[in-house]
C-alpha cells in the first residue's frame, strides 16, 4: 500500500479505497504525501460503470426510466424528473397541475432523503457516530413513502413522462403532514449533535474552502455553489414544474468551506420541511385530477382496458414498442439534491434514443478534488469528501 | 439580450468564418462552429458582456458512423449573469484532433477524459489525457456505435489461478435486442444473415 519514491523530497504515495468505508463507495484515489500533508490527489473513478448510456441505446424510452434511479441511488426520484422533463419538452406535452405537485413533493422529499444521508455521513467520517443512526430513522420513514406511492422504497419509477404513475393512496398525505411536522425536532436534535461540536467544528471550520471564483471556474451547482456565497438555484432561477408557486428561501453560504455546506444541507431540509407542507396542501384542491395525460405517451385506463380493444391495444403497443419521439435534441435539467443534474437526449424520431447523455453533479465537485484538498492534511481528506456529496452511482454511470 | 442577428454581424473576420450558425431552440443558443475555431468561440462567449457564459456545464459527443465528419461534439454553457444556456455543436471526422479547452475551463478536464475514453476522440494539449470510466488496460471506445453493447471480454474470479481473469464474452442467451419499430416490413429481423448482424 504504501510506498516510499525515491527523490530528495521525501513524498509518500499512498492508496485511498476503493474499500475505505470513508469513501462514499467505490472510489480509488491515488495520494501523495509529504509527511501529513496532501501534495496531489488522482481519484479513480470507474469502478461502478456500468455503461448506462450505451445500455439506454438499445431500449425504449419508458423502459430506461428506471436506469435514471440507479443513477444517484440516494434521492432516486429526482432523476426520473430531468428525464420526464426531457421527453415532455421534447414531444411538447403539458402535464396537469396534480402530478406536477405531486412531483414537487416527491423531489422534496428526495432532497431531506440525500442531505440527511448526507449530513450523517459526513459527521461519521470526522468521528460522530450517533448522526448516523437518527438521521437512517427518518429516512426509513422517508423511504416508507415512497414505497406507499410506487411500491419500491428505492428504485421508484413513479414519475413516467406525462405525470406520475398513479395518485397517492389515501392517508399517504395525512401522514407526509404529519411527519413534516414532527421532523423540525428531530433536525434540531441532529443539530444539536453536530453544529456546536467542538470535534466537529475543528474538522470542518476552514476546510476545503472554495471562493466565489472557484466555484464558478470549477463548474459547481448546487449546494457546491451556494456554499461559496453564489445565489443560483434551478428552482428559482430557472424555475420548473409548479416551483414558482411556492414560497422557499434559498440559504445561501459566506466562508465556502465544509462547515458552511454543512449548514447550507440542513437550512435547506427545512425549506424542503416548508416546500412540503405547502404542496400538501395544494393538493387538496386538486383531489380526484388525473395524474397522467392520457393519449398514446402514457397507459390507458385500467377501466377503459377490460372493455375498450383499441385501450388495450395501445397498452400492448406501448410497453412493446414504446412512444415514438420527434427528431431533434434537448438538454434540460433538475437542481438535483447534490447540484445540477441534467440529460441530454439526441433522439432520431424513432422509439428509442440515438444518444443520451447524463450530467452527473458529482462527476464534476469530484474532479476538483484535487484542487481543493492540495495542501490540506491527510485527515481533511475524508471531511472534504464528506462535504462534496458524492454518490458512486451518478459519477461513473 | 444581445440580438442574435446583429450578434453575427459584430464578430471580427475570424470568428465570422467559423460560425457556421446560429440558432434558437428550446431554451438554448446554438452555435455550430469549426472545430478548429472552439478556443477562440468559447473566450469569446466567456468575456462578451451580454453573454458571459462563465460555467462549463457539460461536454458529450455523438457518433454517427455513416458520416464523413464522424463525431459530433457538443459543449453546453451557462451563464448565470444572463440566466442563459448555450451549446456550441462541431464536427470532427475520425482522425482530427481537437483543442482541449481546459487552459479556460478547469472542469473541462474530466469531461474531455470521458469523452476520450468512450470516443476515442483526441483532445490536443489536454494536461492528462487517460482513460475515466472504463477499466485499467481496457480497449475500444464503448460508446462508439460500432462498439458491441455486450463488449468484448468479461471479467470473473478463477478458484484455481486465485486470481480475477479476463475471457472474451461467452452468452448463454444471445442480447436481447429487439427491432419493435418494424417487425413486419423487415424481413432481415427473423433471417439469419439479419441475426448474424447484431451484436
Amino acid at each position: 500500500m504504501l510506498d516510499k519514491k525515491r527523490s530528495d523530497k521525501n513524498t509518500l504515495t499512498m492508496n485511498f479505497g476503493p474499500q475505505h468505508p470513508a469513501a462514499h463507495g467505490v472510489l480509488r484515489m491515488v495520494l501523495e504525501l509529504d509527511g501529513e500533508i496532501v501534495e496531489r490527489v488522482d481519484p479513480h473513478i470507474g469502478l461502478l460503470h456500468r455503461g448506462t448510456e450505451k445500455l439506454m441505446e438499445s431500449r425504449t424510452y419508458l423502459q430506461n426510466l428506471p436506469y435514471l434511479d440507479r443513477l444517484d441511488y440516494v434521492a432516486p426520484m429526482n432523476q426520473e424528473h430531468a428525464w420526464c422533463i426531457a421527453l415532455e419538452t421534447l414531444c411538447n406535452i403539458k402535464i396537469s397541475k396534480r402530478s406536477s405537485d405531486i412531483r414537487v413533493l416527491f423531489c422534496e422529499i428526495g432532497r431531506v432523503l440525500n442531505h440527511l444521508l448526507n449530513i450523517t455521513t459526513q459527521g461519521m467520517d470526522v468521528g460522530a457516530l450517533t448522526p448516523i443512526f437518527w438521521g437512517f430513522e427518518e429516512r426509513e420513514k422517508l423511504m416508507e413513502f415512497y414505497e406507499r406511492a410506487s411500491g419500491a422504497r428505492l428504485h421508484a419509477a413513479y414519475f413516467r413522462p406525462g405525470g406520475v404513475h398513479q395518485d397517492l393512496p389515501p392517508k399517504l398525505l395525512e401522514d407526509i403532514f404529519e411527519w413534516a411536522e414532527s421532523f423540525p425536532e428531530k433536525l434540531d436534535d441532529l443539530e444539536g449533535l453536530l453544529t456546536e461540536n467542538r470535534i466537529f467544528k475543528q474538522r470542518n471550520v476552514d476546510i476545503g474552502v472554495v471562493s466565489k471564483n472557484e466555484a464558478i471556474e470549477l463548474g459547481f451547482s448546487g449546494v457546491m455553489l451556494r456554499g461559496s456565497g453564489i445565489p443560483w438555484d434551478l428552482r428559482r432561477s430557472q424555475p420548473y414544474e409548479t416551483y414558482s408557486e411556492y414560497k422557499f428561501s434559498i440559504p445561501i453560504g459566506k466562508n465556502g468551506d465544509c462547515y458552511d455546506r454543512y449548514l447550507l444541507r440542513i437550512q435547506e431540509m427545512r425549506e424542503s420541511v416548508n416546500i412540503i407542507e405547502q404542496a400538501i396542501k395544494k393538493l387538496e384542491f386538486t383531489i380526484g385530477d388525473d395524474v397522467l395525460v392520457r393519449g398514446k405517451f402514457t397507459p390507458p385506463k385500467r377501466d377503459d382496458m377490460k372493455n375498450s380493444m383499441e385501450a388495450l391495444i395501445h397498452h400492448f403497443k406501448l410497453y412493446t414498442e414504446g412512444f415514438r419521439v420527434p427528431k431533434g435534441s434537448i438538454y434540460s435539467c433538475v437542481e438535483a439534491p447534490k447540484g445540477e443534474f441534467g440529460v441530454f437526449i439526441m433522439s432520431d424520431g424513432t422509439n428509442q434514443p440515438y444518444r443520451v447523455k447524463l450530467r452527473a453533479p458529482g462527476f464534476v465537485h469530484l474532479s476538483a478534488m484535487e484542487r481543493i484538498t492540495r495542501g490540506h492534511q491527510l485527515a481533511d481528506v475524508s471531511a472534504i469528501l464528506g462535504s462534496l456529496d458524492i454518490v458512486f452511482g451518478e459519477i461513473d454511470r | 439580450m444581445v440580438d442574435l442577428s446583429s450578434f453575427q454581424n459584430n464578430l471580427n473576420d475570424t470568428l465570422r468564418d467559423s460560425v457556421l450558425s446560429i440558432k434558437e431552440e428550446h431554451g438554448h443558443i446554438i452555435f455550430d462552429i469549426l472545430p478548429s475555431a472552439i478556443l477562440e468561440v468559447v473566450t469569446y462567449l466567456r468575456s462578451k458582456k451580454g453573454f458571459s457564459f462563465t460555467t462549463l456545464i457539460d461536454i458529450t459527443a455523438i457518433d454517427f458512423p455513416a458520416k464523413e465528419k464522424r463525431f459530433q461534439l457538443i459543449y453546453h454553457f451557462l451563464s448565470m449573469t444572463e440566466n442563459k444556456r448555450c451549446k456550441i455543436t462541431t464536427a470532427i471526422s475520425d482522425r482530427e484532433a481537437v483543442s482541449s479547452i481546459t487552459a479556460i475551463f478547469e472542469c473541462a478536464n474530466w469531461f474531455e477524459r470521458e469523452i476520450f475514453d468512450l470516443f476515442g476522440i483526441k483532445f490536443s494539449s489536454h494536461p492528462d489525457l487517460r482513460r475515466i470510466l472504463t477499466d485499467y488496460g481496457f480497449e475500444g471506445h464503448p460508446l462508439r456505435k460500432d462498439f458491441p453493447t455486450t463488449g468484448f471480454l468479461e471479467v470473473r474470479y478463477d478458484e484455481v489461478e486465485k486470481r480475477v481473469i479476463y475471457e472474451p464474452t461467452a452468452l448463454t442467451q444471445g442480447y436481447r435486442d429487439f427491432d419493435f419499430l418494424s417487425p413486419w416490413d423487415n424481413p432481415d429481423v427473423y433471417t439469419d444473415s439479419g441475426r448474424s448482424k447484431k451484436n
